[in-house]
């Protein structure tokens, strides 16, 4: 048995590539990872299972097209009968064409490892993080497009060869007129760490006390739908329902209610905390700590708390 | 400009989710059906913006059963032209997909939108199945749509940051935030949505790829532990020790 896995351009180092490695690993077949662009880096992901890592060096730039097509060669010149993605923003577009170039049942968002014994199933997300289901999977190929955060990476110590793959995938029909990529910032579905919040900041202006404690932390930040909405904070920080889903290991969410809609984004996380001056907030309800009192006093208080916690470990 | 729009039924976000049939199937009691949030904000009512500015008509299209004629003549008050139902239980993304493919391959759009993803089933699926069926480029998590001749400029999310993207025509784009906002029907929509032409047809017959087997719901959270606003070190000592998150 074979499992491909596909790792997004210069990823190598990437916590979500090597989380899909290692889950890639632990299916039991060989592994082979395919890429594309600079292969510089790429034998790393040899420490955590892969025992080859394709490269089409042909291509810098690709859209989810080409892409398709690139690990559609992959599958076929490797046999690979599993196919791994990450599940973000390349996978969300190139998992689904795959499904249906390679006629192989595609499991979106999968939080597990599948069971094989009887058939082949997997565990998802579905409802907005309301619920689980068990889904089947009927055809010879199988794709599984994996959430992030749901393995922890492991690093044992193989290593891979890197070969070039050239899988000419033809022309882009999609043009790139400019990119914006904020620097320095953690990306919010991969991250580890969260500090978010909401209207009972008041104010944009009060967003550094956030931000200090984010940056004290390691943390990214997210807020509510409503401060999205009313251009306090930048659209891609909402969570919830109807904005980005997270699955951290710590959620810290300041002046935020805890309305239904909000809590399904971020009721994957494993260890929530609430800061809010009502005691009746119904955040506290899905809180494993809650904290009574002004934002506004507390932040800086827990910020301070984790510097000198930092400062001593 | 020829768009369809794809829509689908999602629960109401505040509906409380159980399940039956020995956890086999959503339990639809007492379950009000909406418009899934992304294919009505965003991308119907961008369609709409559209059809003012340059012209054109929007269809919109569900796989579905009979009960899903209120969602529809809702997409229709909003203002859609006229409206598709495939009848059949829309049992996975691909079958979806597929269908809705099969009908586009027979009518010329010039764009298929669909919404980022559904908030019941969550899988980002529908949209890039149907550009593989079509063989057209894909734009997923789309922000921002604008139209001049045949030439589309789309601003998505990607890993990371934001990039502006062209394309000609026809594309498939599926809608995030950003693009449009929410309209509510008025009256006058909502008496011209009675009479607006509704085509159902029958489903191909296609192969199921995948099968949602059972549903399972999250365990009950324990207790939240209280902390003293006034000592945060005792927060830190227990997200250090007894979480281990930090
Ligand atoms: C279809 C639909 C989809 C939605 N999708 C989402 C979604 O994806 N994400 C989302 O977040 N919301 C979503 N919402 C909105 C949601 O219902 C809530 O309105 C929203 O989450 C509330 O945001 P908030 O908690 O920041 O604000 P509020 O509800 O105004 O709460 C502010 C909180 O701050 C507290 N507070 C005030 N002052 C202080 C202080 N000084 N210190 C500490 N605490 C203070 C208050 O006690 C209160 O609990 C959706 C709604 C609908 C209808």
């Amino acid at each position: 048995m074979k499992t491909l896995v596909f790792i997004n351009s210069n990823h190598f180092a990437a916590k979500a590539s090597l989380e899909v490695i290692t889950y890639a690993k632990k299916l039991g077949g060989e592994v082979v990872a395919v890429t594309y662009g600079s292969q510089e880096g790429a034998d790393q992901l040899g420490a955590y299972g892969a025992s080859k890592v394709l490269v089409d060096n042909s291509l810098t730039v690709a859209d989810e097209q080409q892409i398709t097509k690139l690990v559609a060669s992959a599958v076929e010149s490797t046999g690979a009968t599993t196919v791994i993605f990450s599940h973000d923003l390349v996978a969300k577009a190139v998992a689904p064409r795959l499904s249906v170039k390679l006629k192989a049942g595609l499991i979106s968002g999968a939080i597990a490892l599948p069971e094989t014994g009887n058939g082949f199933t997997c565990k998802v997300n579905v409802f907005s993080g309301k619920a689980f289901a068990t889904v089947s999977v009927k055809t010879d190929i199988k794709i599984i497009s994996l959430l992030p955060n749901s393995i922890q990476p492991e690093n044992i110590g193989g290593s891979a060869v890197v070969e070039s793959f050239n899988a000419n995938v033809g022309a882009s029909a999609i043009k790139v007129v400019s990119t914006k990529k904020p620097e320095g910032s953690i990306p919010l579905p991969e991250a580890e760490l969260v500090v978010s919040a909401g209207r009972g900041l008041k104010g944009p202006e009060n967003w550094g006390m956030v931000e200090e404690l984010a940056t004290a932390l390691g943390a990214a930040t997210a807020c509510s739908r409503p401060v999205a909405d009313i251009g306090w904070r930048p659209h891609h920080e909402h969570v919830g329902q109807t904005g980005v889903a997270i699955r951290p290991n710590l959620y810290i969410a300041a002046g935020i209610s805890g309305a239904i809609q909000h809590l399904a984004g971020v009721n994957g996380s494993k260890v929530i905390v609430v800061i809010n001056s009502d005691p009746e907030a119904p955040f506290f309800k899905a809180a494993d700590y809650g904290v009574v009192g002004d934002a506004f006093d507390v932040l800086p208080k827990l910020t301070e708390a984790i510097k000198k916690f930092k400062n001593a470990n | 400009m020829n768009i369809l729009v794809c829509i689908s039924k999602s629960p109401d976000t505040t509906s409380k989710i159980a399940f039956t049939e020995g956890n086999s199937k959503f339990d639809e009691n007492g379950v009000q059906y909406i418009v899934n949030p992304y294919d009505e904000w965003y991308a119907l009512v961008r369609a709409l913006e559209l059809k003012e500015t340059i012209g054109g008509n929007v269809t919109i299209i569900t796989v579905g059963n009979a009960g899903d004629e209120a969602i529809i003549r809702k997409a229709l008050a909003i203002g859609a032209d006229n409206a598709v139902r495939i009848d059949a239980e829309p049992t996975d993304a691909y079958f979806v997909a597929t269908q809705i493919a099969a009908y586009a391959k027979k009518n010329a759009f010039d764009l298929v939108l669909t919404g980022k993803e559904t908030i019941n089933y969550n899988g980002s699926q529908v949209g890039g199945m149907i550009a593989e069926h079509l063989e057209l480029p894909y734009v997923s998590l789309a922000s921002k749509l604008d139209v001049a001749g045949n030439v589309v400029t789309l601003e998505q999310e990607i890993v990371g940051g934001l990039q502006v993207v062209e394309v000609n025509t026809p594309v498939v784009v599926s809608c995030a935030k950003g693009m449009a906002e929410q309209r509510i029907p008025n009256m006058r929509g909502i008496m011209a949505a009675r009479t607006k032409p509704l085509e159902v047809i029958a489903p191909e017959s296609i192969e199921l790829f995948t099968q949602y087997e059972t549903y399972q719901l999250p365990d009950a959270k324990k207790a939240c532990t209280m902390i003293d606003p006034a000592n945060m070190e005792s927060l830190v000592e227990l997200l250090h020790n007894e979480a281990k998150v930090i």
